[in-house]
C-alpha cells in the first residue's frame, strides 16, 4: 500500500484517493512514516529474538559479558594489557558495548527478512521495516549495558565533560546509520544466497579485532604505522574511539593526558566524517535495496 | 464511474534458478547450459476495473491468477507494464493471511491491521468484531503456528473483511473451512459487494462466481483469455457442467489450487 493512499485515505475521505501503483514505497522514509507498524515489529522482535530460550533476553548480556571476561583475563592478565593500558577493563567494556551494538544490528538485520518470510510473501509492506526494526532492538539492548558501564565509570572516578555527551551521541549515530546500511544490503543479499548469512560471522570477527577495543590506539599507532589509517578509515573504529574518549578517558588518572596521548589528534573531525560516510553508505544501501526489492517476494 | 484498478500490459516474470550451488553452476557454465530460466506467470494483461465492480478471476491451476492478485495487492511488482489502484486494498492471497507463527492470534490481528494501514485505535474499534467473526474461541491467545489450516484462514478472512478497504481481494477463500463458515463468508462478501466496494474474487466454483460477480476475467497460461459476461466466461472455461449452488459444489472447491 502506498504512502499517498494512506495519507489521503485518512484525511480526505470525501475525495477519491488517487490512482497509484500499489507496490510503491518511499523506502526508509516509509518506515519512519509508519511508526506504529515499526513499533509493533520492534515489540515483536524483542520478544521473538530469544524465543523458546530459558534465559531469554539475558543472552543479550551473557554474550558481551563472556567476551568481556575473555578479553579481561587473556588480554589483560595473561598478555599484560592491564599494565600497559590504564583502567583496562573500562577500556574494553566501553568499546565492547558500541561494537556489540553494531555486530548485533548486522547479524540480526541480515537474517531479518528471511525470518519474516510469511509476511513478506503475502503482505505488501516496505521491507526496509525489518532491518530497521532489528537495529532498534539492538539499540534497546544497549541501554542496560550503559547502566553497567556508567556504574563502573563512576566507581573508578569518572568526571564527564560536554565532549562525553557529544562523542557518545555521535558514536551511536554513526553506528545506527552504518549498521542499518549493512543490514539493508545483507538482508536482501541473504534472500538470494544464504551464504551472506554465513559471511556475517567472519566479518563480525574482523570488526571486533579492527576496533581499538582489546588494544589501545597508542599500541596501534606504534605498530601499524601508516596502516593505522586502515583502522581509522573504518566508521566502526571511529565510533569505538569516540565512545572510549567519552567514558574510558575520563575514568583515568589524568584525562587530558590520556586524550592527548591515547587518541588521534582530530577525533571529532573524524567522527563527523565517519557520520557523513555512514550516511552516504545508507543512501547507497537504499539504492541497492530498491534494485532487488521487487524480486524478494518470489525468491524468498 | 472512477476506475479502481487499471492494468496496462502487465507482465510478471519469474526467474527459475536451475542450479543452486557454485559447483553446479560452474559445471553448467562449462557445458554451455543455461543457468537461469525465465517464464511469464502473467503475460501482457490489460484491463480496467471500475469502482463497485465485482470481478471473478478464473482460470486453471497455474494460469497466473494468484500472481496477478499479488501484483494487484502490491506484494509483487510487474516487470513490464503498469498497475494502478485506488484506495486501501485488503484481502486474502493464496489461502491464508501473512501470519507470524510464533505470535498469538491476537498479536497477529494487530500486526496485520497495521500492515493494512490501520492505527491502534482503529484496530481496537473492530477487534471484537474480528474475534467474534473468526469464532476460534480460546485459541485467539495461542500462537498461530498451532492453528489448523481452517482456523488460520478463518482468522485471516475475518481480519480482511473488517478492514475498511476500497478494494477487496479474495483468493480461494472457500477452499478451506466448513460449511457454516463458508455460508458466513459468502454473506459477508455479499455485504461487502453491496456496500459498493470493488471485489476481485478468485474461485474455481462457477456457481459462487455466478452469484457474486458481474464480470469474469479469465486467464490461460498467464495471458488474458476472456474479459466480459459471467456466463460466457464460465462457458469458455468449460466450468459450466457443474450445477447446484456454491455450497453444494464442494467437489469443485476441493480442487482449489494454492
Amino acid at each position: 500500500m502506498s504512502e499517498a493512499t494512506l495519507a489521503h485515505g485518512s484525511t480526505e475521505d470525501a475525495e477519491l484517493p488517487p490512482l497509484v501503483p500499489p507496490s510503491s514505497t518511499l523506502g526508509l522514509l516509509s518506515v519512519f512514516r509508519r511508526r506504529y507498524l515499526l513499533k509493533l515489529l520492534v515489540q515483536r522482535e524483542l520478544s521473538a529474538r530469544y524465543e523458546q530460550s530459558f534465559l531469554g533476553f539475558l543472552w543479550s548480556y551473557i554474550n558481551p559479558l563472556s567476551q568481556f571476561f575473555i578479553y579481561w583475563y587473556i588480554m589483560g592478565t595473561i598478555m599484560g594489557a592491564h599494565k600497559s593500558v590504564e583502567n583496562y577493563p573500562v577500556h574494553v567494556f566501553s568499546g565492547l558495548i558500541i561494537v556489540h551494538f553494531f555486530t548485533e544490528t548486522f547479524g540480526a538485520g541480515t537474517r531479518s527478512i528471511v525470518r519474516n518470510k510469511s509476511l513478506v510473501q503475502k503482505m505488501p509492506l516496505p521491507k526496509e521495516m525489518f532491518p530497521v526494526a532489528a537495529m532498534l532492538v539492538s539499540l534497546y539492548h544497549v541501554i542496560p549495558q550503559m547502566f553497567i558501564l556508567l556504574l563502573v565509570c563512576v566507581l573508578t572516578g569518572w568526571h564527564p565533560d560536554l565532549g562525553t555527551l557529544i562523542g557518545g551521541v555521535l558514536a551511536l549515530a554513526i553506528l545506527m546509520c552504518f549498521g542499518t546500511a549493512l543490514a539493508l544490503v545483507f538482508s536482501v543479499a541473504n534472500v538470494f544466497w544464504r551464504d551472506f548469512g554465513s559471511l556475517v560471522g567472519i566479518l563480525t570477527n574482523f570488526v571486533r579485532f579492527g576496533c581499538t577495543m582489546i588494544y589501545s590506539y597508542d599500541m596501534l599507532a606504534q605498530h601499524a604505522g601508516s596502516l593505522r589509517w586502515l583502522v581509522l578509515g573504518n566508521p566502526i573504529a571511529v565510533a569505538c574511539l569516540l565512545f572510549q574518549r567519552a567514558f574510558w578517558a575520563f575514568s583515568t588518572e589524568n584525562p587530558q593526558h590520556t586524550i592527548k596521548h591515547e587518541f588521534p589528534a582530530h577525533l571529532y573531525h573524524q567522527g563527523v566524517f565517519a557520520l557523513i560516510a555512514a550516511f552516504v553508505a545508507l543512501l547507497l544501501a537504499q539504492w541497492f535495496f530498491n534494485r532487488f526489492d521487487e524480486r524478494i517476494a518470489e525468491q524468498i | 464511474m472512477a476506475e479502481a484498478i487499471v492494468a496496462q500490459n502487465v507482465t510478471k516474470d519469474f526467474v527459475l534458478r536451475r542450479h543452486k550451488t557454485f559447483k553446479q553452476m560452474s559445471v553448467a557454465k562449462m557445458r554451455g547450459q543455461e543457468t537461469v530460466n525465465r517464464f511469464n506467470a502473467v503475460d501482457d494483461v490489460s484491463f480496467t476495473i471500475n469502482e463497485g465492480e465485482s470481478v471473478g478471476l478464473m482460470g486453471l491451476n497455474g494460469s497466473g491468477k494468484s500472481t496477478l492478485l499479488k501484483v494487484i495487492s502490491g506484494v509483487m511488482k510487474p516487470n513490464k507494464g503498469t498497475i494502478l489502484t485506488r484506495g486501501r486494498i485488503a484481502g486474502l492471497i493464496a489461502t491464508g493471511a501473512g501470519f507470524q507463527n510464533s505470535l498469538s492470534g491476537l498479536d497477529n490481528i494487530f500486526l496485520n491491521a497495521a500492515i493494512y494501514g490501520l492505527t491502534e485505535k482503529e484496530t481496537k474499534a473492530v477487534l471484537d468484531d474480528i474475534i467474534d467473526f473468526a469464532d476460534i474461541g480460546q485459541f485467539i491467545d495461542q500462537p498461530v503456528g498451532t492453528y489448523s489450516s481452517g482456523m488460520s484462514s478463518r482468522l485471516g478472512f475475518s481480519i480482511a473483511v473488517h478492514v475498511d478497504c476500497d478494494i477487496f481481494l479474495a483468493d480461494e477463500i472457500l477452499a478451506v473451512g466448513d460449511k457454516p463458515f463458508k455460508r458466513k463468508c459468502m454473506t459477508k462478501m455479499e455485504e461487502i459487494r453491496n456496500s459498493g466496494k470493488t471485489i476481485v474474487y478468485v474461485s474455481h466454483a462457477a456457481a459462487s462466481v455466478q452469484k457474486m460477480c458481474d464480470r469474469v476475467i479469465a486467464l490461460e497460461k498467464g495471458r488474458l483469455l476472456f474479459d466480459g459476461d459471467v456466463d460466457e466466461g464460465i462457458r469458455i472455461l468449460d466450468y459450466g457442467d457443474e450445477d447446484g449452488d456454491e455450497l453444494a459444489a464442494d467437489d469443485a472447491e476441493l480442487g482449489a489450487d494454492v
